[in-house]
């Protein structure tokens, strides 16, 4: 029953989607998708209820000799939660989808396109075989291109899209070589089976390396960051559902499950401490200076991803999921409400903003508890997670312990920060735009996603106190749930944050972050990919092509055109005058008669 | 060496001589009469081999006739009448091909018949040819003689005058 | 006696009709060596009369006597377009007949 229930799962979106992408009326796109969602939901729900010990099943879908694939499902505590989580976040986007996109005439493909998105997310969270995994991943890589797209009236959403899919796709290449290798090495793809393997130590660090080389990509580390600021071009649910609570989460769920292989790679590990305090330290200082709301909440989401990729490196995967749940309740919320605040003011710049509290004041308290939980302040989700994590690299001790404690902690206080910042400029003081002055809440379907997600944006910590929760998170969730001394550290410094941003907003100098052009462009990452990546890959397209044209085509063509020149040769040559014809002619007999006498004489 | 191989050897030189001169002689209407020089030793030499109609058929058709004809279009075509130095192309194809020919033929006749001795032919006489070609070469002997009418035909048709002016 | 002489006189003038076809300027002079040429052949054929045991008695006779008729059929015809040739274009060396300049 369990089995069946996880197959639903992604199974009902799946249909939603083939079938919604026929649909064109607005109405039934809406009713079919909140449909399926929800029948997801549901059965993940019913699922977390009935969860007791883990199972998988799956039929053979592929036998080459010596490598076999599987289709099935493979369900264990972070399955459920994940699956909870996606179901969750995306009955809300939907919802919110309906008034979000009123008035745009092309709902019916994205209710149907986010529906498949949905079933390939839960794909990846059930998946009992890495192959069918990876098809799960890939396919949530295009319909992330598809949505970032969506609003065609935008100039930037087309290339937007293309980088996604571009810096994404980067990052796959490495993930499919580490499951290629796995799979080659076991003889089977199947998770479980790969999981048991018995794998040498080169082979697993490989394997293990380049699977982050796709977590980088999807979950936006650095250097595969650089796409997800620029995604914010798609609208906002979408920034909600894929580049917040599932798709970027996607990576660090991959790495959770196949744990047992990570720890055997301490080499995989130490990169990974690297990847995530740079990807930390550079996401706030990023988010400290942007002028553009949803910016704020990108780079902020990047550098969440750090805390989780760290709490992987410092072998606490299930602290990890912990943050990644929390993170997903409040950094949807946020998405959410950033869209209702843009919806109000037109526009998505903080400076058009100002003293919302008073107009829309559910969207305030939504945010503030949002931000609240962004920032780690107690009693809040994020306070619980954020915790759980510096305490386990405290814990860890060694080289990237002490590397992800001291970037995690200088983080708090950037986030602090930051998140502060944010919350002083748009809802307190006084307005700052007419469309500020005249900003009004949203309608229903925007505005109870919204606070419906406040409330594990505010109380899922405290889901950390308890024992079967813990332990459905999965190893490595000591420090869930246990406060120690060491709290202070962070806490501390996330208030110290939160005081410098007051000081500096009463000040009125809010927006002059020291430095602000730089990290305004995140250290002109943007521009060092473009220069090292793209402009050589694009010279050496070229070049190819040209190569092609002249090399290739040349080659075809110019055997036609040496064909038809050695036929007017030969035409020349034909048209003897008679004494070239009869010297020709004699010529030729006499070395007839020779060959003749010769062949005779070998005889 | 008998007596017959002594006088063919002498009637061979003549030829080949004459037959030289005439390929390699910067006067035109020599070439012709050496021409009738080398068809005439020629004929010595059938007699020799014991063909004496052939030899003077020989004589009759060849010196008589077709020397004729050559000589005639010599001064047709105002050749001139001394000597004259453009009458040869390059040499060195004709020397190379001729000489290969020539020298390989020759070597081939004495590789295959040494110094063989045979007995000397019986005559071929008039009487003797006729009973050949009218019983057993008669059908290519009427075709022939078609074949005679059709070079009558088209040397004619060729030599007409107005073939130059439609032009 | 011996036919190798008659063989080997009428190999060599073949090579002589053969030079000459190849080497004369004159049209005139190439009906000539081909005149030759002709004649080396029949004398081959007369010759193998008395060296082959053929069948037939005097075949190789016959053939000379043919070819005889042949090249006097030849002479005709070649001295006609030749005559021709010197009527139209003035003169009658065979390098100077153009084939390229197609119309």
């Amino acid at each position: 029953m369990n089995v069946a229930l996880a197959a639903a799962m992604p199974l009902a979106p799946l249909a939603a989607a083939l079938v919604g992408f026929l649909l064109r009326s607005r109405r039934s796109a809406a009713a079919l998708a909140i449909t399926a969602t929800s029948a997801a939901l549901l059965a993940a729900v019913i699922l977390a209820l009935r969860f007791d010990k883990p199972v998988s099943d799956g039929y053979r879908a592929a036998d080459f000799v010596d490598l076999t694939v599987e289709f099935g499902v493979r369900v264990n505590g972070p399955t459920t939660l994940m699956a909870l989580a996606v179901g969750a976040v995306a009955l809300a986007v939907q919802v919110y989808s309906v008034t979000y996109l009123r008035d745009d005439d092309r709902y019916a493909p994205y209710a149907a396109q986010v529906s498949l998105f949905t079933a390939a997310m839960m794909t990846v969270v059930v998946a009992s075989d890495l192959v069918q995994l990876l098809i799960g991943w890939e396919v949530m890589g295009i319909c992330s291109y598809l949505l970032i797209g969506h609003d065609r009236r935008l100039p930037e959403a087309p290339r937007a899209a293309v980088k996604a899919f571009l810096v994404t796709r980067v990052g796959d290449v490495g993930f499919l070589l580490g499951i290629a290798v796995l799979g080659y090495h076991a003889g089977t793809f199947r998770i479980d089976d790969v999981l048991a393997h018995d794998y040498t130590g080169a082979q697993l660090t490989a394997a293990c390396l380049l699977l982050l080389a796709g977590v980088a990509g999807k979950s936006a580390q650095f250097p595969l960051h650089t796409w997800l600021p620029d995604a914010m071009a798609g609208p906002t649910p979408i920034s909600a559902l894929i580049h917040a609570a599932t798709m970027v989460a996607a990576g660090v769920y991959v790495v959770t499950q196949l744990f047992p292989l990570f720890a055997q790679a301490p080499a995989a590990l130490t990169v990974l401490a690297v990847m995530a305090a740079i990807t930390m330290l550079l996401g706030a200082l990023a988010a400290m200076a942007q002028a553009d709301i949803k910016r704020v909440l990108a780079w902020s989401t990047v550098s969440q991803l750090g805390y989780m990729t760290g709490a992987l490196a410092v072998k606490a995967p299930g602290t990890a999921m912990f943050h990644l749940l929390t993170h997903a309740a409040f950094k949807a919320l946020l998405f959410l409400a950033a869209g209702a605040v843009i919806h109000a003011v037109g526009s998505n710049l903080i400076s058009v903003t100002g003293g919302l509290r008073r107009s829309m004041p559910a969207t305030f308290a939504a945010t503030t508890i949002g931000l609240a939980a962004l920032a780690g302040l107690p009693p809040f989700s994020g306070f619980w997670s954020k915790e759980a994590i510096l305490a386990a690299a405290m814990d860890e001790g060694t080289g990237p312990g002490w590397l992800v404690y001291v970037a995690g902690a200088a983080t708090v206080a950037l986030t602090g920060w930051y998140a502060t910042s944010l919350w002083l400029q748009v809802f307190l003081g006084r307005p700052r735009s007419p469309a500020a002055d005249h900003a009004h809440e949203p309608g229903p379907a925007m505005r109870y996603p919204v606070l419906l997600l406040a409330v594990p944006a505010a109380l899922l910590g405290f889901a950390g106190l308890a024992g079967g929760f813990v332990d459905r998170l999965g190893p490595g969730a000591e420090e869930v749930g246990h406060l120690s001394a060491a709290l202070v550290v962070p806490l501390g410094l996330a208030l110290a944050g939160a005081a410098v941003a007051w000081v500096m907003w009463r000040r009125g100098r809010a927006a002059d972050v020291p430095a602000r052009a730089l990290l305004a462009d995140a250290f002109h990452l943007d521009a060092v990919q473009a220069a090292v990546v793209s402009r050589p890959v694009s010279a050496l397209a070229g070049a190819v092509r040209r190569a092609d044209e002249t090399a290739v085509d040349g080659a075809v063509l110019g055997t036609g055109a040496a064909a038809l020149r050695s036929g007017t040769v030969l035409a020349g040559a034909h048209r003897a005058a008679l004494p070239r014809a009869a010297g020709a002619a004699l010529g030729g007999a006499l070395l007839l008669g020779l060959a003749a006498i010769l062949l005779e004489w070998v005889r | 060496m008998t007596v017959a191989d002594a006088l063919m050897l002498a009637l061979g030189v003549i030829a080949v001589g004459a037959g030289a001169l005439v390929v390699t002689s910067t006067h035109l209407v020599r070439a012709g009469f050496y021409l009738v020089v080398s068809l005439g030793a020629t004929a010595g030499l059938y007699l020799m081999l014991g063909a004496e109609l052939v030899a003077w058929v020989q004589v009759l058709l060849y010196v008589g006739a077709v020397v004729i004809l050559l000589l005639f279009a010599v001064m047709l075509t105002r050749a001139p009448i001394g000597a004259s130095d453009d009458l040869d192309r390059p040499r060195w194809p004709g020397v190379l091909i001729g000489g290969g020919a020539g020298l390989g033929l020759a070597a081939l006749f004495v590789a295959a018949y040494g110094w063989m001795k045979v007995p000397r032919p019986p005559s071929g006489t008039a009487e003797r040819l006729g009973e050949q070609i009218f019983s057993v070469w008669v059908l290519p002997f009427e075709v022939v003689g078609v074949l005679l009418l059709a070079a009558l035909v088209g040397a004619i048709v060729v030599s007409r005058p107005d073939i130059g002016a439609r032009r | 006696m011996h036919p190798v002489i008659a063989y080997v006189i009428a190999a060599l003038l073949v090579g002589l009709g053969v030079y000459g076809i190849l080497a004369r300027r004159n049209a005139i002079l190439v009906l000539m060596a081909v005149e030759l040429l002709l004649n080396g052949v029949n004398l081959v054929l007369v010759a193998a009369d008395t060296t082959v045991k053929a069948a037939l008695p005097a075949t190789g006779q016959a053939f000379a006597l043919f070819v005889i008729v042949l090249a006097a059929a030849e002479i005709g015809v070649g001295l006609a377009i030749v005559l021709q040739l010197y009527r139209m274009r003035r003169s009658v060396a065979v390098d100077e007949v153009p084939l390229e300049r197609v119309p």
